[in-house]
């Protein structure tokens, strides 16, 4: 049977994260279809097309889809479940907010945020922030799995899968769409960054952020912080990286007056390069550091993105 | 309005984990348990809204062993009226625990439910979706700001790419991020008063739900460990490592 993976989306391109959450079901089942709903979706649905490993995708268009409310979108799910061995979506807010509702009204257990698929009924999964690793296996006929995209790598290629369209299911009438505050960022986005510069509560104010603004721009980085700094209000929520905000995996990740409770290492240690950076040489987070400086990143901060202009 | 909160009892947040020898789990015996911190949250949002005149009772639930009493008791000397808990052995998974909550809301008929988004044991962060899917209700997740008014409640939610708002009609279930709100600690008078506050206990069969896990942990391991790395004394050198050595940058 197929897997099917619901495609979160902007109504141009679907998240780059679909790609992983593309490459995770083929290591389920021997096809991959691609659900993309919304309101003029065609574009998206094209960008599903291209991604490889994808045999088909299905568009299903209708106003209530419009800005992926679980409770109208996860009745078109169930509807097609039916037909698949999978339900897979990535772990972000879309997928934690929908696949758990599809997941109880198919009487299914989630797996949630898996990072490997060891067989077709059977997953690795973080539990407690990270630092154990459950094996789990799933009995249910229909399998919702979530699954944390920095851990399946994309494919790269050109696919050209065939686009049909499905009916929608209308609108439960329960909820609607009030507008958004998105951050406006020039920077690349967090969770695909090859770089990450993240700041804590040693920054001190939001104003001081600006110094890893500078310094995250010459390495055309993504900027990250840690709790502490988005509970003082020094930058927005969707910055945080942690057990509870965002999973990053860059092959360079900096930390700067970040402590390292392990809240927070949750969200960074499968990064490829970390660099720390801490007045305080105890800090937990050069337990996980390859390279750790020891300083005030007031002086420090200028001083590393003057090196870096400097190539 | 009857507000119903979830509370599940956990490892303590500031607590190491340790995981068994022989891989069938993680360490609990002589570990300091608290309250999932999310459902701290979600407790002192319940109290506010009685506060401000918007919920009338709120209702305290547990389940899983006899200690989650406690856990209880806890939300009980923050605010909570009265408690219930179904007690069980059993290892309880979001679905049990899903349907467990909606036997009880189908008897209280609270207007609101809230939980915490996620346990920070199992990281699931699927119960209070999967509750508002069994009732049929609207759900509000990650909340950041919640306000009720005329039969439904405007909720602020922390998503990917910053916030964003939604108007959801009541009943309905709410998930809690962290931002909502700060918890107020417990007084000692407020201590002492709880231990008067009735906890109902039940069983999932008086419920008739069966909470058999549909998952089956077949191991449990401790995480791959990073090697230790090194201390760099300057910035030329940190930058040097970067470049050459890493080859990052």
């Amino acid at each position: 049977m197929a897997v099917l993976v619901v495609a979160a989306h902007d109504g141009k391109t679907v998240r780059a994260n679909v790609a992983n959450a593309v490459a995770a079901a083929v290591q389920m089942g021997p096809e991959v279809h691609v659900l993309v709903a919304g309101s003029n979706a065609g574009e998206a649905a094209k960008s599903a097309a291209a991604i490889p490993g994808v045999a088909k995708v299905l568009q299903a268009e209708d106003a209530a889809y419009a800005n992926w409310l679980a409770e109208d979108i996860a009745p078109l799910v169930v509807k097609l479940a039916p037909n698949y061995s999978h339900v897979v979506m990535a772990a972000d807010s879309v997928g934690k907010n929908i696949a758990p509702r599809v997941a109880a009204l198919l009487d299914v257990a989630q797996v949630s945020e898996a990072i490997r698929v060891v067989s077709p009924d059977t997953f690795v999964r973080p539990i407690y922030a990270g630092n154990a690793m459950a094996t789990v296996q799933s009995a249910d006929k229909i399998k919702v799995v979530t699954v944390r995209p920095t851990n399946f790598k994309a494919a790269t290629g050109d696919g050209s899968a065939a686009i049909e369209q499905i009916a929608g299911t209308g609108s439960a009438g329960l909820s609607s769409f009030a507008g958004a505050e998105l951050s406006k960022s020039e920077r690349p986005e967090l969770t695909s960054a090859k770089i990450v510069v993240s700041g804590g509560r040693g920054l001190q104010s939001g104003e001081n952020f600006k110094m890893l603004e500078t310094l995250a721009d010459k390495l055309g980085a993504g900027l990250g912080a840690s709790r502490a700094a988005v509970d003082a209000g020094y930058v927005p929520n969707d910055y945080q990286v942690g057990q509870t905000g965002k999973v990053v995996a860059p092959d360079l990740y900096i930390a700067i007056g970040i402590s390292g409770a392990i809240q927070h290492l949750a969200g960074m240690k499968d990064s490829k390069t970390i660099v720390a950076i801490n007045k305080d040489e105890e800090a937990p987070i050069f337990q996980v550091a390859d390279y750790g400086l020891v300083g005030d990143l007031f002086q420090i901060i200028p001083e590393l993105t003057a090196a870096i202009e400097k190539k | 309005m009857k507000v119903l909160v979830a509370v599940k009892r956990v490892i303590d947040y500031n607590v190491k984990i340790r995981v068994k020898a022989d891989n069938t789990g993680v360490e609990t015996a002589n570990v300091k348990m608290s309250m999932n911190p999310f459902d701290e949250i979600a407790v002192e949002e319940a109290i506010r809204m009685k506060e401000k005149g918007a919920a009338t009772e709120i209702i305290a639930f547990s389940a899983g062993p006899a200690q989650c009493q406690e856990t209880i008791r806890t939300a009980l000397a923050m605010g909570a009226d009265r408690g219930i808990l179904v007690q069980t052995d059993v290892e309880l998974q979001p679905l049990a625990v899903a349907k467990l909550l909606k036997a009880v809301v189908d008897k209280e008929q609270p207007g609101l439910v809230i939980v915490g988004k996620q346990a920070i044991d199992d990281d699931c962060n699927a119960t209070g979706q999967m509750l508002a899917a069994l009732l049929g209700w609207s759900i509000g997740t990650f909340a950041n700001k919640l306000n009720v008014a005329d039969g439904s409640v405007e909720v602020k939610r922390e998503v990917d790419g910053g916030l964003e708002n939604i108007k959801i009609k009541m009943p309905a279930v709410i998930t809690t991020d962290l931002r909502l709100n700060e918890p107020r600690y417990a007084s000692l008078p407020n201590i002492m008063k709880a231990k008067k506050k009735p906890i109902e206990t039940l069983a999932p069969d008086a419920l008739g739900v069966d909470v058999a896990p549909r998952l089956k942990t077949l191991k449990v391991e401790e995480p791959p460990k990073r090697k230790s790395g090194i201390k760099v004394k300057t910035v030329a050198e940190l930058v040097e490592k970067l470049r050459n050595e890493a080859g990052v940058i």
